[in-house]
């Protein structure tokens, strides 16, 4: 059942260059700590965020944004 | 590339833009000999360009690729830029020239002046900027210069905000980052600004203020810093942030102009700004020409790039690939699109979009909803176009 599917985000900060994209697209999930690199807001989000994390996984330009699957 | 050395019969760089706001159509051909493809610099070197956008993305985040200019298949995408590696500007290394480590480090350093947060402090100071600029024009008018009484005042003054530039100060600095920015005169007024910097520096350390410099001088004097590193980030955030910005605010105005049905939308509801100028930097792209040299063969498609071969990244044209974006050579405002090359891509993806996303934002919405009856003073085509690295207008004259 795909409603009790859970999402895990993951950012990588040592990756992270400070472009933003990741916050600007998905603000609830993804913040910037005050050095300017990706902190993960939300340890597991609902399948809901799916095109979102894939939108700031695309739009991340170091490759610093994932996702895994849980459940 | 490769063993041969004969590039005559290949298509010549830099091409330069018969319309304003489209890439020069020589970047469509290109693509359509294909995205990654040989051609000839302007002194005869072979390097290979780069017009599509799936292979930009891949191209530009591949850890093979180096900004290391004395490597001796560095690209030289226009003539002009030959003056600029004059051993007077020695200054103009960091981040936009160095490769990692080096470049993490510098990066790292300034981040924390630019993060979301960060900008959204400065915008107050942004939006009493623009309108302080656009009190003066209303004074002066109706006929103005927009690049020289709006465009370039208005993003000089955003700089030594965000540098942190005392207001006594500032028409020197305005000289040095614009008025003097021209060929004749750029080699001087970087070494003037450079002198500058190490003394406004100086002064900062026993009275700091509350820019990005400010923030930097402590960890000069904490001994983590060096200031002439210090010095270096000041510049290529002036090189860097002035001239895209208040090219791409004046080419935006022009546009806008040209596409009345557009700007109508925008007049309508303003809500679409943000849109709107996400929308702008796809179809306007000023920055083309971002050169790189790989350091290890990379196969990208069915080509193999070697191992020291130089790169051109052509964006204004991967901006325009119909492969990724339905009808790109429409200027649609309303289309939500955010995966524009504009502001490249990989580690060197421009640390300050989310400033220049604010200025365009700002000067835009403003300029248009104070001045509705806002029009070209002079026939489109016989504005002056500045082609070169960034792409711009030498004028913008309106009326209202
Ligand atoms: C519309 C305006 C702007 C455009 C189109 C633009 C475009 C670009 C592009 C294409 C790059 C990547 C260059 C490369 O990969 O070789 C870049 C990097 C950079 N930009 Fe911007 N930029 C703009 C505004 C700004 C502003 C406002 C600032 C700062 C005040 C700024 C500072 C920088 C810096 C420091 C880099 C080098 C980053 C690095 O190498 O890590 N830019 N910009
Ligand atoms: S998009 Fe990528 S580089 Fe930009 S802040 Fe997020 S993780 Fe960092």
């Amino acid at each position: 059942m795909s409603g009790a599917r859970r999402l895990v985000p993951s950012g990588d900060a040592t990756r992270c260059v400070g472009a933003g994209q990741c916050v600007l697209t998905a603000p609830e999930v993804f913040d910037q700590d005050d050095d300017g690199t990706v902190v993960v807001l939300a340890e597991e989000v609902d399948e809901s965020y799916r095109a979102l994390l894939a939108e700031a996984a695309y739009l991340c330009p170091a490759s610093a944004i994932s996702f895994a699957e849980h459940g | 590339m490769n063993e041969d050395n004969d590039t005559s019969a290949l298509p010549e760089l830099p091409m330069t833009r018969e319309c304003p706001y489209h890439p020069p159509a020589g970047y469509e051909q290109l693509r359509a000999i294909g995205p990654v493809t040989r051609v000839r610099q302007f002194d005869g070197r072979p390097v290979w360009a780069v017009t599509g956008h799936l292979e930009t993305r891949e191209l530009l985040s591949s850890p093979h690729m180096s900004v290391n200019r004395f490597h001796p298949n560095f690209p030289m995408p226009i003539p002009a830029l030959t003056q600029l590696q004059s051993p007077r500007t020695p200054a103009i290394g960091a981040l936009i020239r160095t490769d990692p480590p080096e470049h993490t480090r510098q990066r790292r350093d300034i981040l924390p002046s630019f993060t979301l947060k960060k900008i959204a402090v400065l915008k107050p100071r942004i939006e009493q900027i623009v309108e302080d600029r656009l009190d003066a024009i209303l004074a002066k008018g109706p006929t103005v210069d927009l690049v020289e009484e709006y465009t370039k005042p208005a993003v000089a003054m955003v700089l030594s905000q965000l540098l942190g530039v005392p207001f006594a100060d500032r028409e020197y600095f305005e000289d040095l980052t614009y008025r003097r920015f021209d060929p004749a005169q750029v080699v001087d007024a970087l070494s003037d600004l450079t002198d500058y910097l190490a003394q406004l520096l100086r002064a900062k350390e026993t009275e700091p203020g509350d820019g990005l410099l400010d923030d930097l001088v402590g960890k000069v004097l904490a001994g983590e810093l060096d200031r002439d590193e210090l010095v270096k980030y000041a510049l290529v955030l002036v090189i860097a942030g002035q001239e895209t910005t208040a090219n791409t605010i004046a080419l935006s105005v022009l546009t806008l102009l040209e596409h009345p049905d557009q700007l109508a939308l925008l007049l309508d509801d303003p809500s679409l700004w943000p849109n709107a100028v996400e929308e702008l930097l796809r179809f306007l792209a000023i920055t083309g020409g971002l050169s790189r040299v790989a350091t290890a063969d990379i196969t990208i498609g069915d080509l193999t790039i070697r191992d020291g071969d130089g790169l051109i990244f052509l964006n204004p044209g991967a901006n325009r690939d119909e492969a990724q974006f339905d009808r790109p050579n429409e200027l649609d405002v309303r289309r939500t699109v955010r995966n524009h090359l504009t502001f490249g891509f990989g580690i060197h993806q421009c640390i300050g979009q989310n400033l220049a996303r604010v200025e365009l934002e700002v000067a835009l919405r403003r300029l248009f909803a104070r001045i509705p009856a806002l029009a070209l003073a002079a026939p489109m085509e016989q504005i002056p176009m500045r082609q070169g690295l960034v792409f711009g207008l030498a004028e913008l004259p309106v009326t209202w």
